[in-house]
């Protein structure tokens, strides 16, 4: 069994058992739950091998929301180590601890809890906002959910079973290579994040294909919803860049399992090279991250301020250039390694440039707001929150952009700092509001307003005594990472950041409560029209929830908006021919019989003999690797032999 | 009242509705094909980065035979050629030659790797193994996974035919197998590059 | 009806949707061997100029590539094939930029942060 033995469980180690047997007996209880409810026939038919973008998009948040929770604990264990470990304490999490948890905080937080959250957003949006059924590839849409599933499955089961990487997010060389890490924690994070960047990439031929190719009629390139816009950006992203962290991982892998010396110190290898090739992968990742967040936004402040996105064409240019100047920048993570100042300079000439397009969508989404009739419901809020947050971010981003500066500030908490604030600010408010805007459509009922208002003031609030305490700290000097540091100036300012997270906790407390209290309330909140908002884009024209296929007859697009634009028709003539009606009954009947692809249990196979592979590579158990993969293969073909079947409603 | 996937005058080529399934799947598989050869570059950067750091050891001039190397270009150039030719048997439903075609390229295919693996062979019974160096490591991945795609190339049009065997020249069959000439023809291009970068260039 | 309003062709099909003729394969067969024959030539005789052999060598390739592009997967330029193409373009523009940057920054961090050692040895 490798080096499998019963004494990788951490037996004497008070901290990870306290937090394995959290894990075990929260899961238990759920595993549980629904036995005891008997529901697994239930779930395995309409959720765990279901095709429908809707579902999986549900499911991609609902992992992400679920991983959010384990990233805040560590976020909040690194907050109290760091506000009571000044001069003679040492706090309560000795290094090697609290080295895993910050890398287990950076790589749960950006590859599964970010990246599902608007992967599932863009999943479940998409189709709908383009008036089709489903995405181009829904077989393979279940599969890459459940791949990402699969490697934050192996992420969890490190804290159980053996140990996580002590590298932080990104495993630099040469500490990541064998000589410095001899145990399994870099190897559960490069096999979970392979895994999990396969799902990735089959995600994003999904999603582009779909755009490109499977619009409804009428739907020309410039009638897509801003939302659209910015999810194809992302995917493009997506499948360009995702490529180049499998190779540089993979080199990696290599390295620690077959010796080879890519990035060794020995043999001629070269640790500069993992620097620049992850960070050719990580730049466009952040813009991965971002650009839905971005649509989101256009979506909700055009929606609740009842005005069409100001400058539509600017915004379609203004994420196209975001898109292909993300490719531009990514040495400005690296410019204290030595580069010489022709290179550092291009770059941080061309970082400086790559914000311009962001401001000109700020000023878009000014503008929008401008003479509009705003409502201030909840995803409304999480926007405004997100503009003022994020130009500070923004700002913070193009100060480190000037190599002189981050020459100061390079892996000081100003940078940790700025990329929580763009972070935190875009990516997981855009996710909040998104999830708050659309959670109607997904379920048939909105959510609790005034849960939502507290949930979103505790973040706010939260988020910057949290974070700006952090800022100074940087200017003042003090480096990331730190789990004891001697100067107890500094120990006010992490006390209140201590402080930011516990106000965070409560935001996070306040929408568990939400999510709990809509759930017992939802007769109350019932989405009887599929139009809750008064919204402008397509989704809003169907039921809510919307059935299986989403619409009996394809929409015929004639203009922007065109769900407002019909709206508007039918208001001022009730007779008038408007193409958009809810799927009504004449439509049904005249409606041709629409195939839908049957479920399959494809992707949860798929991802099942993907872990046990995993499992066994990270513990050098190879006789199941080889099976593992064999039968991953194996059911590759078998699925591929059988011709799909399609069921008609 | 126009048909509802008609064109109007405002919409172009890709606004007439959901283009057909197998342009769909083919333009989807191209998307995957420029991804996979954005992985390959990533590892051609990092061979040439890397490809001066020999540690002491054997460079490239001392380990390519270019002869080798002509003979392994060849097999795959007319395996590209072959599996043309069976796409256009395959569209005239002329399964005879089709299966003729795709044994030809399946050959001349295997008849690559068999090249590659004795070369590999022979270097790290040569003590020039891809632990050796730098240069080494990067030269294995590289031409290495070009070898594992051919690989799982080959196993797919074994796949396939054996598909067409049982099941006829289906419209998802025909589907698959025009993504296979994709694919192969890809790999191709990706020699290519292999050929002049890595034995043509590292042999001076 | 005219060519633009037809939907796209699939990459790989020409624009009667067929995987085109054997007159195609075989003289893209043929252009391919022959740039093979010169890229040997220009890489193994010394008949070229040395220092002009790397050039020379990629343009060959590139034109190589283009021939299996052109003759084997069929992109032309026309209407039907301008979302093959895009792809194509936008694929071969993060190539280029992930490779010819990494030189780009690779060399310049080896010459900067070259070992001492290293430095003193290649000054004498």
């Amino acid at each position: 069994m490798g080096k499998l033995s019963w004494s990788v469980i951490p037996w004497s180690q008070p901290l990870p058992m306290t937090a394995s047997l959290m894990l075990a007996l929260a899961g238990l209880f759920i595993l549980g739950f629904i036995t005891w409810k008997r529901r697994w026939p239930y779930l395995w038919k309409e959720w765990f091998t279901s095709v429908d973008h809707k579902r999986v998009g549900v499911m991609y948040v609902m992992l992400s929301l679920v991983m959010l929770l384990r990233g805040f604990t560590d976020a909040i264990m690194m907050r109290t180590q760091q506000a009571l470990a000044a001069g003679a304490s040492q706090g309560y999490l000795p290094p090697e601890h609290y080295d895993q948890i910050f890398s287990a905080h950076g790589t749960i937080m950006i590859f599964f809890m970010a990246m599902p959250f608007m992967v599932g957003l863009m999943n479940f949006v998409v189709p709908l906002q383009l008036g089709i059924r489903d995405v181009a590839f829904p077989v393979l849409n279940s599969v890459s959910f459940w791949l990402t599933a699969a490697g934050a499955l192996l992420v969890n089961m490190s804290l159980v079973i053996g140990e996580f990487a002590k590298t932080g997010w990104l495993p630099y060389p040469p500490l990541s290579e064998l000589q410095f890490s001899p145990g399994v924690g870099v190897d559960y994070y490069l096999w979970a994040l392979q895994i999990s960047g396969v799902g990735s990439l089959l995600s994003g031929i999904n999603l582009v294909t779909t755009i490109l190719k499977t619009r409804a009629p009428g739907m020309t390139y410039m009638r897509m919803p801003v939302f659209c816009w910015t999810a194809l950006a992302s995917n493009l992203l997506i499948v360009a860049a995702f490529p180049i962290l499998t190779a540089t991982l993979g080199m990696l892998l290599l390295d620690r399992y077959v010796g080879t010396h890519f990035f060794t110190n020995a043999g001629g290898g070269n640790a500069m090279l993992f620097f620049n090739l992850i960070w050719a992968w990580g730049h466009p990742e952040v813009y991965i991250l971002i650009l839905p967040a971005f649509g989101v936004f256009s979506e909700v402040i055009a929606t609740f301020s009842a005005k069409t996105v100001f400058g539509y064409r600017s915004m379609v240019l203004a994420t196209m250039a975001i898109c292909i100047l993300s490719f531009m920048v990514w040495l400005h993570h690296f410019f204290t390694m030595g580069a010489g100042a022709d290179v550092n300079g291009f770059f941080g000439m061309m970082t400086m440039i790559i914000a311009v397009p962001t401001g000109v969508k700020m000023f878009n989404w000014l503008f929008t707001l401008y003479r509009g009739r705003i409502r201030f419901e909840v995803p409304m809020l999480w926007a405004l929150g997100f503009m003022v947050t994020f130009v500070i971010g923004g700002l913070t981003g193009v100060l480190l952009a000037v190599p002189p500066a981050d020459f100061v500030l390079h892996n000081s908490l100003f940078l940790v700092a700025h990329f929580h604030t763009v972070l935190i600010g875009g990516v997981l408010f855009g996710g909040m509001a998104g999830y708050n805007y659309w959670f109607p459509k997904a379920f048939g009922f909105s959510l609790d307003r005034r849960l939502g208002l507290w949930s979103f003031w505790c973040w706010i609030v939260g988020f910057y005594l949290a974070f700006v305490p952090l800022y100074v700290l940087g200017l003042l000097g003090m480096t990331r990472r730190l789990q004891h540091y001697d100067d107890l100036s500094w120990q006010p300012y992490l006390i209140c950041a201590a402080f930011g997270a516990a106000i965070i906790f409560c935001g996070i407390v306040t929408q568990v409560a939400q999510l709990i209290v809509s759930i017992r309330t939802r007769a109350s909140r019932r989405d009887t029209n599929g139009d809750p908002w008064d919204g402008r884009t397509l989704e809003w024209s169907t039921a809510s929830p919307p059935p299986t296929y989403n619409y009996a007859v394809l929409p015929q697009v004639t203009g922007r908006d065109s769900f407002w634009t019909a709206k508007q028709g039918r208001a001022r003539d009730p007779r008038g021919a408007a193409s958009h009606q809810l799927d009504t009954a004449g439509d049904r009947e005249k409606a041709t019989p629409v195939e839908v692809p049957n479920n399959s249990p494809n992707g949860f196979v798929t991802a099942f003999f993907a872990v046990v592979m995993g499992f066994a590579l990270i513990w050098h158990i190879w006789w199941m690797a080889i099976l593992g993969s064999a039968c991953a293969a194996l059911t590759l073909l078998v699925f591929g032999w059988v011709p799909r079947a399609q069921r008609v409603l | 009242m126009p048909a509802l996937n008609a064109p109007n005058e405002a919409t172009g080529p890709s606004a007439q509705g959901p283009a057909p399934v197998e342009i769909v799947v083919a333009y989807g598989f191209w998307i995957f094909l420029l991804s996979d050869i954005i992985m390959f570059s990533a590892l051609f950067a990092s061979y040439a980065v890397l490809s001066g750091e020999t540690a002491g050891g054997p460079s490239g001039k001392d380990l390519f035979d270019l002869r080798h190397a002509a003979i392994e270009t060849l097999c795959l150039l007319f395996s590209s050629y072959t599996c043309g030719l069976g796409a256009l048997a395959i569209d005239r439903r002329r399964l005879l030659a089709f299966y003729l075609c795709a044994a030809l390229t399946l050959l001349l295919g295997a008849a690559f790797l068999g090249l590659e693996i004795t070369e590999f062979a022979g270097m790290v019974a040569a003590g020039a193994g891809p632990t050796r160096s730098a240069f080494l490591s990067a030269f294995f991945a590289l031409v290495g996974l070009h070898g594992v795609h051919v690989s799982i190339g080959l196993l797919w049009l074994v796949f396939m035919v054996a598909q067409v065997a049982a099941q006829g020249p289906r419209d998802y069959v025909l589907r698959r197998l025009h993504c296979f000439s994709l694919f192969w023809h890809a790999l191709d291009i990706i020699w290519i590059a292999l050929l002049t970068l890595v034995y043509l260039l590292g042999s001076r | 009806m005219s060519p633009e309003k037809q939907p796209d062709s699939a990459p790989g099909k020409d624009p009667d949707r067929t995987a085109g003729t054997i007159a195609t394969y075989t003289a893209g067969l043929g252009f391919a061997l022959l740039l093979t024959a010169a890229s040997f030539l220009v890489g193994k005789t010394g008949l070229f100029w040395p220092p002009g052999v790397p050039v020379g060598l990629a343009v060959l390739a590139i034109a190589q590539m283009g021939v299996h592009l052109v003759f084997f997967l069929h992109i032309s330029t026309g209407p039907d094939n301008t979302n093959n193409v895009l792809a194509l373009a936008f694929g071969v523009l993060i190539v280029g930029l992930v490779v010819g940057g990494s030189l780009w920054i690779m060399l310049h961090l080896n010459a900067n942060m070259m070992p001492a050692a290293a430095a003193m040895e290649m000054m004498h």
